[in-house]
């Protein structure tokens, strides 16, 4: 056992090693010592908690039991989980938080030592403490679900639109509120407890109802604002157990992850209001806006063996992968070819758009995964001036982030979007299973161009082909 | 019973060209058709007919026995007089036509019932781009006009230091900026020569600017795109505007290629005797308007002649001298053209009319004379000409400075300030003292996470992610202590077995989080290496 002041001091250290782990992110070098200080912070936390004053031997244990059962999962997931199936993962883990939140704020509420010591002001405010906690909690958890879903492919990606929704959503926060107001003017836990579980109910709708409307190219903001919802969470029951720690994470976390949300935004030049309200282009024209006209003309289909050659001859090539690489599984190959062409000494260089894939840096993590080295990954601003110089540009299995559309037609739902110029690429080559639209709905005037070749196919498949006739 | 397509000899003095190339013969064969070649047909294409045959091609004595074999005749020029005696009634013929010039040959091939599909009269939209066998052989044109310059040229093209002297590089201007035009700056510039261009559409510049080329502007301001992406008939105030310019061009330049053409009208007189004559001695201009006249004064259609020391070269058949290039690329031409024609690739043609792209080549249905088709709608030239919008500059990156993108103004950050200055009041007021100490880490720990992501390259965004959320597991701790909490007073009603199980749960799913969120973003750090 430790005293309550030992605790404390651990706690502080958690804190700055904690902080100290998110800015080792800030740089691939500095990167797996930040994570190895998250861990460190972690540990020292849980151990200082349990050998702590809160904490009586009775329940060792129940910890121990508990901790093992999560602990075989979690290594378990970590290990099988591909790389392309990142975002799943990381949006059912948050559900994990949401949900932990929820019961932390249940037990604490029916658990008369905990409320018993406060009176007055205090007991109010740790009621709507526990309201709080439970409600993002909640929403965290039925949302990271119905997202979970989402990119997993179990559910439409497609946003689904009740009708009257935001009037739904405006009745769903007054039913809350009014329930808040009964749980914090009960005398006994009994009468809290179903204004409590109402709440609980119309949080969870709420989530899957919110991320439901949100269409799948948004994903990445989703997963994102998730992320920042969890940490919410963790705040909020960081209020309610009085433990600073856990408001400083849960803060840490909430703010990481609200960037993270807004980064994602300003690549796609949307609100962040407008993405939460969810559906695609809300002000204004209908998800599936066939205002504009439909690009004209033809497109000029392309060989793998014809790719092979363009490449080869090539002196600078930059490669733009998107979810259809991920869904390929063709990252290992692409990494080949990269290897074959800069042994060559062809420069090859890939750009990476913010929103490309279903999560924040989701293209970076394949690629290194394949062992592509990051300095030659750049951002979509880093080398988005050098297209017109560049040789052949490769587009793999992305299409709305090289829409010309979102420049050109302002009346498209994309308008206005950032964009990787491909088109200005002496020859720009899309690798694409079909002429179906992307994510957004949008059709793709790029494909139309006339210095622009489709290479139709499974991307994993065409690349293997493009590898074999580049050996040959 | 397939359709036979025959493939005749080119019977026009100097023509090198055949109408396909073995390689095509094989995909029209796919397509359901027989082939069939007069013998020799490929012999000035290195085409043998054995690699005809190999392909798969019918090899035919003669044209009489080609002609009365062939439902469908591929050639490259219009047919002679001859050809037209041997051709059976009703077949289809595919070549260069060129309807306009040749009306009296467009009655002969209705009278004989039969369907024409004129390449030259290809609709310049971008879907039949792939058929469009003029840009193809002016692309050529363009290059050979410029090896023909070479040929001509007693110096070299690019410029070198050498031990025995300085060479100054050859200077090259293009009077048109077409296919041929920029063909002839790319394969200029690829050679080494400095290289300038003009075209009366000033939105082609930066196409010349692309192929390597430097755009020379006439200062005048008058709009040259016509219908259907040509140049048009200019305003006399703008020639003498060009004419200035071209003048003051000659006498700098070593090389000089004109493709000025105006459709339908003779070709522009661009270059006067005197501007020949300012030129220096040992200069050249290969004029590739030769055919329709000549852009320069002193050219001779089909010759090569030396005036006041420049030669002047006026080929009229530049893709025929480079017949291997020029036959694969019009045979693909072909073959495009033969897929649009025959969809459900059967070996039956059908000429749909109602095709926008097969009733402009179409001159002749059945014997009924469909030349000229109705006006395209579709305009190849840029649309930014006719209305001019500035192109539209690529949003400036906002750096991942704190707060990116622009300060808000005053007055939003004035009322935000209120708004925060109230609330904190309202807080002050109400809350007891302990909150506001939670309250203080709270807000100051939001802003340590603000500058601190801030930070976070965007490569590693995903493994930020999975690190926040394993961080984010801290929730840990408080089901941990509502696991045995020391208990003091009012123990007695505590639901404990409740509370204990859900704080156990709860302790197992963040658990869960907590290794496979470390776990994950280290196997995922792993990778990130250089």
């Amino acid at each position: 056992m430790i005293s309550a002041s030992l605790a404390t001091v651990a706690y502080i250290g958690a804190t700055i090693l904690f902080i100290m782990s998110l800015g080792g992110l800030s740089h691939p070098e500095s990167s797996r010592r930040g994570n190895l200080f998250g861990i460190i912070g972690m540990t020292l936390a849980v151990l200082a908690t349990i050998f702590g004053p809160r904490v009586t031997p009775a329940g060792y244990a129940w910890i121990i039991g508990a901790m093992a059962v999560g602990a075989t999962i979690g290594l378990y997931a970590a290990r099988v989980v591909r790389m392309t199936q990142m975002p799943e993962l990381v949006a059912l883990m948050h559900s994990l938080v949401g949900l932990a939140a929820v019961l932390v704020g249940f037990a604490n509420y029916i658990d008369p030592a905990a409320a018993g010591q406060f009176t007055g002001a205090e007991k109010t405010i740790h009621e709507i403490e526990i309201y709080l906690g439970v409600l993002i909690g909640a929403v965290t958890f039925s949302g990271s679900i119905i997202a979970f879903g989402k990119l997993s492919g179990k559910i439409s990606g497609k946003p689904v639109l009740l009708p009257g929704r935001h009037v739904m959503n405006l009745a769903g926060l007054l039913v809350v509120i009014g329930c808040g107001g009964a749980f914090i003017n009960a005398d006994t836990v009994a009468e809290g407890m179903t204004p409590l579980i109402v709440m609980t109910g119309i949080a969870l709708l709420f989530g899957i109802h919110m991320v439901m409307a949100i269409g799948g190219a948004d994903m990445p903001v989703v997963v994102s604002m998730l992320n920042s919802y969890s940490g919410w969470a963790a705040a909020a029951t960081g209020f309610m157990l009085s433990n600073d720690l856990l408001i400083v994470t849960g803060a840490l976390v909430g703010s990481s992850g609200a960037i993270l949300s807004y980064i994602m935004c300003r690549a796609m030049n949307r609100k962040f209001l407008a993405v939460i309200a969810g559906g695609f282009g809300t002000e204004g024209g209908k998800p599936a806006a066939k205002g504009g006209a439909a690009p004209a003309g033809e497109v000029t289909p392309i060989s793998a063996v014809e790719t092979a050659e363009l490449l080869r001859e090539a002196k600078r090539v930059i490669i733009v992968p998107g979810y259809g690489m991920a869904v390929a599984q063709a990252q290992h190959t692409v990494y080949e070819i990269t290897k074959f062409l800069r042994e060559r000494g062809i420069d090859v260089r890939f750009g990476i758009h913010p929103v490309a894939g279903r999560m924040p840096g989701h293209m970076n993590v394949l690629l290194a995964e394949a062992r592509v080295p990051y300095d030659i990954v750049f951002e979509m601003d880093e080398l988005n001036a050098d297209f017109p110089d560049t040789d052949v540009a490769m587009v793999i299995g992305a299409n709305d982030i090289v829409n010309p559309a979102a420049q050109d037609d302002p009346t498209s739902p994309i308008a206005g979007m950032p964009l990787l110029a491909v088109w200005k690429a002496k020859p720009s080559i899309v690798m694409k299973r079909s002429m179906a639209s992307g994510y957004a709905g949008v059709d793709n005037p790029l494909f139309y161009k006339d210095n622009n070749r489709m290479l139709f196919g499974d991307a994993k498949k065409m690349l293997d082909e493009v590898l074999v006739a580049l050996k040959s | 019973m397939p359709l036979v397509i025959g493939i005749p000899a080119e019977v026009a003095a100097g023509e090198k060209r055949v109408a396909t190339v073995p390689e095509v013969v094989e995909k029209l064969i796919k397509l359901g058709f027989a082939v069939a070649v007069e013998r020799g047909a490929g012999a000035g294409a290195n085409c043998g007919d054995d690699a005809y045959r190999a392909a798969g091609a019918e090899v035919v004595d003669g044209a009489a026995a080609l002609w009365s074999r062939a439902d469908v005749v591929f050639k490259v020029r219009a047919p002679s007089l001859d050809e037209l005696g041997l051709m059976r009634d009703g077949t289809t013929l595919v070549a260069f036509v060129w309807p306009a010039q040749n009306p009296d040959l467009l009655q002969r091939l209705a009278a004989k019932r039969a369907t024409v599909l004129a390449m030259d009269s290809v609709p310049r939209i971008s879907r039949a781009q792939k058929l469009d066998a003029l840009s193809s052989m002016a692309n050529i044109a363009g290059y050979r006009a410029v090896i023909e310059a070479a040929h001509a040229f007693g110096r070299f093209f690019t410029g070198q230091i050498t031990a025995a002297g300085k060479v100054p590089p050859a200077k090259v201007f293009v009077i048109g900026a077409g296919v041929a035009g920029l063909a002839a700056i790319g394969t200029a510039s690829g050679l080494g020569a400095i290289v300038r261009a003009n075209d009366t559409r000033p939105e082609v510049a930066d196409q010349v600017v692309s192929m390597g080329g430097e755009f020379v502007a006439v200062d005048y301001q008058e709009e040259g795109a016509g219908v259907g992406g040509y140049a048009k008939v200019m305003s006399e105030g703008f020639q003498k505007a060009q004419r200035a310019t071209f003048a003051q061009q000659a006498k700098d330049v070593d090389i000089i290629i004109t493709t000025a053409l105006i459709p339908g009208k003779p070709a522009p007189r661009l270059i006067t005797a005197e501007m020949v004559q300012s030129m220096k001695p040992g200069s050249v201009i290969v004029d590739m308007a030769a055919e329709q006249g000549g852009n320069c004064e002193l050219t001779e259609p089909g010759r090569v002649v030396v005036k006041h020391g420049v030669t002047i070269i006026g080929y009229t058949d530049l893709p025929s001298r480079l017949a291997k290039q020029a036959s694969t690329l019009y045979a693909n031409n072909l073959l495009r053209l033969t897929e649009e024609l025959c969809k459900t690739k059967d070996g039956v043609l059908d000429v749909n009319m109602d095709d926008e792209v097969i009733r402009g080549t179409t001159v002749i249905k059945d014997g009924t004379i469909t030349w000229p088709p109705p006006a395209p709608k579709l305009s190849a030239a840029p649309p930014a000409a006719a209305s001019p919008k500035p192109a539209k500059p690529a949003e400036k990156p906002k750096g991942h400075g704190h707060g990116g993108g622009e300060p808000p103004s005053a007055r939003r950050t004035a009322v935000m300030f209120a708004i925060a200055a109230v609330a904190f009041w309202f807080i002050g007021a109400s809350a007891p003292a302990a909150f506001l100490s939670h309250l203080t880490v709270f807000v100051l720990a939001c802003f340590v996470g603000y500058m601190v992501v801030w930070n976070v390259t965007p490569a590693l965004h995903t493994p930020l992610m999975s690190v926040t959320n394993a961080i984010s597991s801290i929730i840990a701790i408080g089901a941990l202590v509502q696991v045995a909490p020391p208990l003091m007073t009012g123990a007695a009603d505590r639901p404990a077995t409740w509370i204990l199980g859900l704080a156990v749960v709860s302790i197992a799913l963040t658990t869960i989080n907590m290794f496979g969120g470390f776990a994950v973003t280290r196997r995922m750090l792993e990778m990130f290496r250089r």
